[in-house]
């Protein structure tokens, strides 16, 4: 990727959390340049400010110096272009797995307003999005109906209906057991080829890290900065036979080295 | 088989407390006007079956028309008093202050204002149940996770959108649960207005009775308010099982 393509834009961004009688220096002087379509991962210890991270370039918090800039605009409020996920599943119990999917639609515009009247195409869209992670037949059920997993599958469908052109996810597989988890690293791996949105995946697990991402970015413990930046080669779509090769096993030994650096130098 | 038994519970209890009841008067020889048998109560309800029914329709109206308006308000207020930090700074004290006073110190005022009858009875019910419905609505706004609300703020969503897709609906189960008690509160709201200031309802009816020692029929006052009170009780209650399912849906697998 060459800078100038490049889609996200962190300039020196630093993060303070102001609360009555303390403050905390959450995020260090980031600076980050991420192009159109990459995939991104963002690892580090726990507490290190990965979800922080996320919420500026969303735009849920504002940096407290620097610039985050997103398409060439600087970030200033929610984007309206980003779809989240997150570690829970965070879907509204009271609509059954179609209507938390279709939620994004009725809130973004364009869709917002013309959603009534073109309900059923924006259905049948959801549907085909549901069918891709393998959640046919299960649309009109609840959330609290569906496993752990499923519950994921639909989370990133609802990330994903309003194709967005960012999607941010906060460690959207930390929650479910190893064989899902690994099962659900095809799926997005799917996604991802198939829409090309810029992805930032913020996880502990490097070997999620090597599997999915174009580019990891290794983060220190708190205040978080950025310690290494590493891409990886691989050719896609990666498989699971994959991560049990030299060329993957290798650059995650190389992460898990660098962590322990990051913990030890705390 | 346990199924059953489990339903029917609540039958054999009633049965069993009525008999016991029974026996208890027999036994002891008890004076009717001072506690009537379950015979004489039932007696005294076919013999005033017709004043009885008139009476009771007055309560069972002001009791739903002062409910119906705790409703509103209640639902309005609670859901301002949740969505807005300065209405439930401005609100809250004053509400908690009101909610103080004895309702029964209220009704000779509401009496100098609209006269005896109907009108008290129906502002007693409603003052006495609008209260609960607007601290469960606001509680109900005030524990939203954040989660939730990330997910609509990430999309760019407006205050009025979050409250639309996450308050209200988030809310309804604490709307719900409130009716419940809210209804029988406002039917002792309407029955304690009456028995001071009315010539007409159940209130007034057993007012009436206890002053001529027709304790039978005071009795029989009471029977039907619980009857209609299990009836409105049972109604919200299915209107909570009917809309929120969502948030019920534990209860299930007892059954």
């Amino acid at each position: 990727m060459t800078a100038n393509s490049s889609f996200i834009e962190l300039d020196r961004v630093s993060l303070t959390y102001k609360s009555r009688n303390s403050s905390t220096h959450a995020l260090d002087e980031i600076t980050m340049s991420i192009g159109a379509g990459e995939f991104v991962a963002v690892v580090g210890p726990s507490g290190c400010g990965k979800s922080s991270l996320l919420k500026l370039v969303s735009g849920l918090h504002l940096a407290t110096s620097g610039v985050v800039a997103v398409a060439g605009q600087p970030v200033s409020g929610p984007l309206k272009i980003s779809g989240m996920a997150f570690q829970n599943a965070t879907l509204l119990p009271w609509r059954s797995t179609l209507d938390n999917v279709l939620l994004p639609l009725q809130i973004v515009e364009p869709h917002a307003s013309r959603f009534n009247k073109h309900r059923d195409k924006y259905e049948a869209k959801a549907r085909n999005l549901l069918a891709l992670v393998g959640l046919s037949g299960f649309e009109q059920k609840y959330p609290w109906e569906l496993s752990g997993g499923m519950q994921q599958r639909s989370s990133l469908c609802r990330a994903l209906i309003h194709e967005p052109q960012v999607l941010l996810l906060d460690e959207p597989f930390g929650a479910l057991d190893a064989f899902t988890r690994e099962e659900l690293w095809g799926v997005l791996q799917r996604l991802w080829l198939d829409r090309k949105p810029t992805m930032i995946l913020v996880t502990h697990d490097l070997r999620e890290a090597v599997y999915l991402a174009d580019t990891i970015y290794v983060m220190t413990a708190r205040p978080g900065r950025i310690m290494s930046k590493t891409s990886v080669e691989l050719s896609r779509p990666r498989t699971l036979k994959d991560t049990f090769k030299s060329e993957f096993i290798e650059p995650v030994q190389a992460l898990r080295i660098q962590i322990s650096e990051v913990m030890g130098a705390e | 088989m346990t199924y059953w038994i489990r339903r029917t519970v609540p039958i054999w209890a009633t049965i069993l407390f009525i008999v016991f009841w029974q026996v208890f008067c027999g036994v002891f020889r008890i004076d009717s006007f001072i506690l009537p048998a379950p015979t004489e109560v039932v007696q005294s309800l076919m013999q005033y079956h017709q004043p009885i029914m008139m009476h009771a329709l007055q309560t069972l109206f002001t009791t739903l028309v002062g409910f119906a308006m705790a409703i509103v308000f209640g639902l309005l207020l609670g859901l301002a008093i949740g969505i807005e930090r300065a209405v439930y700074d401005g609100i809250y004290p004053m509400m908690i202050a009101f909610n103080s006073i004895p309702k029964v110190a209220i009704v000779p005022l509401l009496v100098i204002w609209f006269g005896i009858g109907t009108v008290p009875a129906i502002m007693t019910a409603f003052l006495i149940s609008f209260f609960p419905i607007v601290v469960n609505v606001a509680t109900g706004l005030a524990t939203i996770e954040p989660e939730l609300l990330d997910v609509l703020r990430s999309l760019g969503a407006r205050k009025h959108q979050i409250v639309m897709r996450i308050g209200i609906p988030r809310s309804m189960p604490y709307f719900f649960a409130s009716l419940k008690v809210a209804i029988t509160l406002a039917f002792i709201g309407s029955v304690v207005s009456e028995s001071i200031a009315s010539n007409v309802g159940i209130g007034y009816l057993m007012m009436a009775a206890s002053a001529r020692f027709d304790v039978p029929l005071v009795f029989a006052g009471f029977v039907v308010i619980s009857i209609m009170g299990i009836i409105m009780y049972e109604m919200t209650a299915y209107a909570e099982r009917r809309f929120t399912f969502w948030a019920t849906r534990a209860n299930d697998i007892v059954t």
